[in-house]
């Protein structure tokens, strides 16, 4: 052993000399491979964090407007020759004027509000005054006066709603360039809107109505809302909650703790490893072929999208249940069966238990997803027009109903800008919904969260 | 209805036989509790099930006959007094067996267990139904419609008034592009980001990075499909679109692609981040030990190790994106066209099934029928897809195991 070399090398190979800490061109380049690739790493979170935002961003200030809302304050004479012609209050007589016919007073009341403040614009014609306010506006103050009759004949002080192009403009969607295009409204209109804004008759203010209103037709989106489409979702989540929950971790239970190695359990396990991975349009087929062509259910009714969305969590909730239930260590069944329980009484006294956090946060998880898929409800009839709410339980479950993730999709398809603006409105409702959801499956893992 | 009033019924009789069998049981015990053969809870929940799941059985046997045909709707009725009789009948079956003999705990379990088996045979019925809708529907199709038209012909063209062209080919182009376009996007950035995410990051980073990229996966693809019609479409339609003459539809292949891939990045980042954690740390111990740099370690040894639990990865993220519907129905258009210009409209399988089957559609017109054969190549491609990489992400997980 020494430290001297025993023979000179000859020649040696390009033999590396110098200070270790500077590098030669090779490790030089390994180097920069090496923050490249890191690089790469960081640039790909970034750009899906970077979308995450911009997706909510948008989303956000896009449906921000639909939760304010423009309204008209106007003293309006109800006439009670033109709504009670016969003069004796009766509301079944009333109920037979049209509401026409209260749009005949209203627009005389906005006529009546623009010459009292005295304004005057030049080319402005009465159509422009009379379409200031929106045509849900007479419907409105009908449903009032046929709510107490004897509002007939006096003056009262209404809050009406005004058009969606008017809303819009005090929401920045309408500008003046845009209105002088529009055939259905005009500059002179906007500028009449901004001096009765100025005045304080017409006021902004958050529209608690978008959440209580049902749908509106196309030429009235200030007045639609998604009344019914919560009522909709949420009697499809009930359904999907009673039957989904119980069978699916019935189900898994069987399959974790009692089935034999067979091959009739085989196929039930790769069937519903598959059936997890079928497109949820195909299961709006298999609603539509069996639950409403063969069953003869209704169409667009919230039991049929119920069972629908059921047979579509079933393996979600399957897997993630089963994976609870595989959590739960065997000394916890053995320590049961020891003390002479028998194999029921320490699966459901024990093991059962110990696996609920893990069994309700997948639950929860399932039914988020329920509530936001569109696809299959699209087939069952879910996309048609529903101005009505939905009856009580048991029997509102066979009315025709629409979901929230399908109002956004029938908004996306009017012609009117300012139903974007609703059908972004309407996700931020059913973001908020999932967001409750998934904070509340987080919340349960955290508080119940056990480590063996 | 009177039949929810039937179960309604049927409910309350089992809560009272639970109330009857377990007093009962203390009063055939004596001062004794000891002499049952089952505590007398167990004698409660058997004379329970005996009266709640005759009534049941006889609801459902109804509904199906009801179903079938056999049976008219105004036997509805008649089904119900049936059910409640065979509740009365069960519940008093039930109390009569109750004695210090009757082991009252078997009998529940067996109940039960039968219980559980049907819930997991619900999986195998849904998987027949949609067999069984699929192909019945499809066959009467091919009764109307010549096979080999649909399978080969490239022209679309439904008409009301029939002589209708309906050819599978653009569809299945224009399905196929835009899932090639979202999985080059997908794969790509999940890849590279399960890397960085168990390969380089810190603990915080981590922490932050990953509930957010699953934060994508939670939300609905209705919003990506909005986001894609207000906000990308108009975006690569000003500004790559009309600039470069390629088309003036905000609708597109790119428009749907682009959007489509961001939705499957964390599906693609989360099985590969799974998939690289598999990769035994002694592979990567190994590597760095002879010198090389973390980067070199992931790419000549990491990733090759990983390299067909990925394929399987990829393949899932494919079959995700080949029956996406509601990101094509927003954003990808209406028109059945080939064409290799990623800035044109195309439509998928899945926008025509669903502007087949929505609205009035008649049930014996082609026209509506080809939704089921769309359907059922659907759900054969994915299912296909499926099984494939199932069987490949198995196989890789056993080689480490």
């Amino acid at each position: 052993m020494t430290d001297m070399p025993l023979s000179q090398p000859a020649a040696a190979p390009e033999r590396r000399t110098g200070s270790l800490l500077a590098q030669d061109a090779r490790t030089r380049r390994r180097n920069a491979a090496e923050s490249r690739f890191r690089g790469y790493g960081v640039a790909a979170i970034a750009i899906s964090m970077l979308a995450l935002v911009v997706l909510l961003a948008t989303i956000l200030s896009g449906g921000a407007g639909a939760f304010r809302q423009t309204y008209l304050n106007i003293p309006v004479t109800l006439d009670a020759a033109v709504l009670d012609p016969k003069g004796n209050r009766d509301p079944a007589e009333m109920a037979k004027v049209l509401t026409l016919s209260y749009g005949r007073v209203l627009d005389a009341a906005v006529e009546a509000t623009v010459a009292r403040h005295g304004i005057q614009i030049e080319g402005l014609t009465e159509k422009d005054i009379d379409s200031l306010i929106s045509k849900e506006a007479s419907a409105q103050v009908r449903n009032r006066v046929l709510a107490d009759p004897d509002l007939v004949g006096q003056t009262v002080e209404f809050d009406v709603l005004v058009g969606g192009r008017i809303d819009g403009f005090f929401k920045g969607r309408v500008t003046m360039d845009s209105a002088a295009r529009d055939s259905n409204t005009s500059p002179q209109q906007l500028q009449l809107a901004q001096e009765l804004a100025d005045r304080g008759e017409m006021v902004t203010r958050f529209n608690w109505n978008f959440l209580t209103n049902a749908d509106a037709s196309d030429q009235r989106p200030e007045a639609a809302g998604v009344g019914v489409a919560i009522l909709g979702s949420f009697y499809m989540m009930l359904v999907v909650l009673v039957l989904a929950v119980p069978i699916g971790v019935s189900a898994s239970i069987y399959l974790e703790e009692f089935a034999p190695k067979n091959r009739l359990t085989d196929i039930i396990e790769v069937n519903i490893s598959n059936l997890a991975a079928v497109p949820s349009i195909v299961f709006g087929i298999l609603g539509l072929a069996a639950f409403i062509n063969f069953v003869g259910l209704p169409q667009s009714a919230p039991i049929v999208g119920g069972l629908v969305l059921t047979l579509m969590t079933l393996p979600t909730i399957i897997i993630s249940t089963r994976a609870a239930l595989k959590a739960v260590p065997p000394s916890i069944r053995d320590a049961a069966l020891g003390v002479g329980a028998s194999k029921m009484q320490s699966v459901f006294h024990h093991v059962l238990p110990l696996a609920m956090p893990g069994i309700l946060t997948g639950t929860i998880i399932g039914l988020a997803q329920a509530l936001g898929e569109t696809a299959p409800l699209l087939l069952i009839g879910m996309v048609a027009f529903v101005r009505n709410f939905p009856d009580g339980l048991p029997g509102g479950l066979m009315d025709p109903a629409s979901a929230l993730p399908v109002q956004v999709y029938n908004w996306t398809q009017r012609s009117d800008p300012a139903f974007i603006e609703r059908a972004s409105g309407a996700i931020i409702v059913l973001l908020i919904f999932l967001l409750c959801m998934n904070l509340l499956a987080i919340w349960l893992r955290r508080k119940f969260e056990r480590r063996w | 209805m009177p039949l929810s009033w039937a179960v309604f019924a049927s409910f309350l009789l089992a809560a009272a036989g639970y109330v009857i069998g377990r007093s009962r049981a203390f009063a055939t015990a004596g001062p004794d509790v000891r002499k049952l053969h089952s505590r007398p809870t167990y004698h409660g929940y058997s004379v329970a099930l005996t009266a709640l799941l005759p009534p049941l059985a006889v609801l459902a046997v109804a509904s199906i006959l009801r179903m079938a045909g056999v049976l008219s709707d105004s036997a509805g009725p008649v089904a119900g007094l049936v059910a409640l009789a065979a509740a009365v009948a069960g519940l008093a079956w039930g109390v009569m067996r109750v004695g210090q003999q009757f082991q009252a705990r078997n009998a529940v379990e067996r109940m039960v267990l039968g219980l559980l088996m049907l819930c997991s045979l619900i999986a195998i019925v849904t998987t027949a139904g949609i067999v069984l809708s699929l192909v019945f529907e499809t066959g009467r199709f091919f009764q109307l419609y010549d096979w080999k038209t649909f399978f080969f012909g490239t022209e679309w063209t439904p008409r009301f008034q029939g002589n209708s062209q309906l050819g599978i080919v653009p569809l299945l182009w224009g399905t196929l592009y835009i899932s090639f376009i979202a999985l080059l996007v997908s794969v790509p950035i999940g890849l590279f980001a399960a890397i960085y995410m168990s390969e380089y990051a810190t603990r915080r980073v981590r922490s932050i990075a990953k509930p957010a990229i699953e934060v994508l996966a939670g939300i609905p693809t209705i919003v990506y499909g909005l986001f894609a019609l207000i906000t990308v479409g108009p975006l690569l339609r000003d500004y790559f679109a009309q600039p470069l003459g390629l088309g003036n539809s905000g609708s597109s292949v790119l428009t749907a692609g682009l959007v489509m891939g961001v939705m499957l990045i964390p599906f693609v980042s989360s099985l590969s981040d799974d998939i690289i954690n598999a990769v035994p740390q002694s592979l990567r111990d190994g590597a760095l030990g002879l010198g090389s740099t973390p980067s070199e370690t992931v790419r000549q040894v990491v990733l090759p190790a990983a390299l067909p639990g990925i394929v399987g990865a990829v393949l899932l993220a494919a079959s995700r994106a080949i029956g996406e519907t509601m990101i094509v129905v927003l954003g990808a258009g209406a028109s059945a066209q080939m064409s290799l210009n990623p800035l044109e409209a195309m439509t998928t399988i899945t926008v025509k099934i669903v502007s087949q089957l929505t609205g009035d559609s008649d049930f014996n017109s082609p026209e509506t029928l080809v939704a089921f054969a769309l359907g059922l190549t659907l759900f054969v491609i994915t299912l296909g897809l499926n099984v494939v990489a199932l069987y490949i992400v198995r196989k890789y997980r056993e080689q480490y195991e």
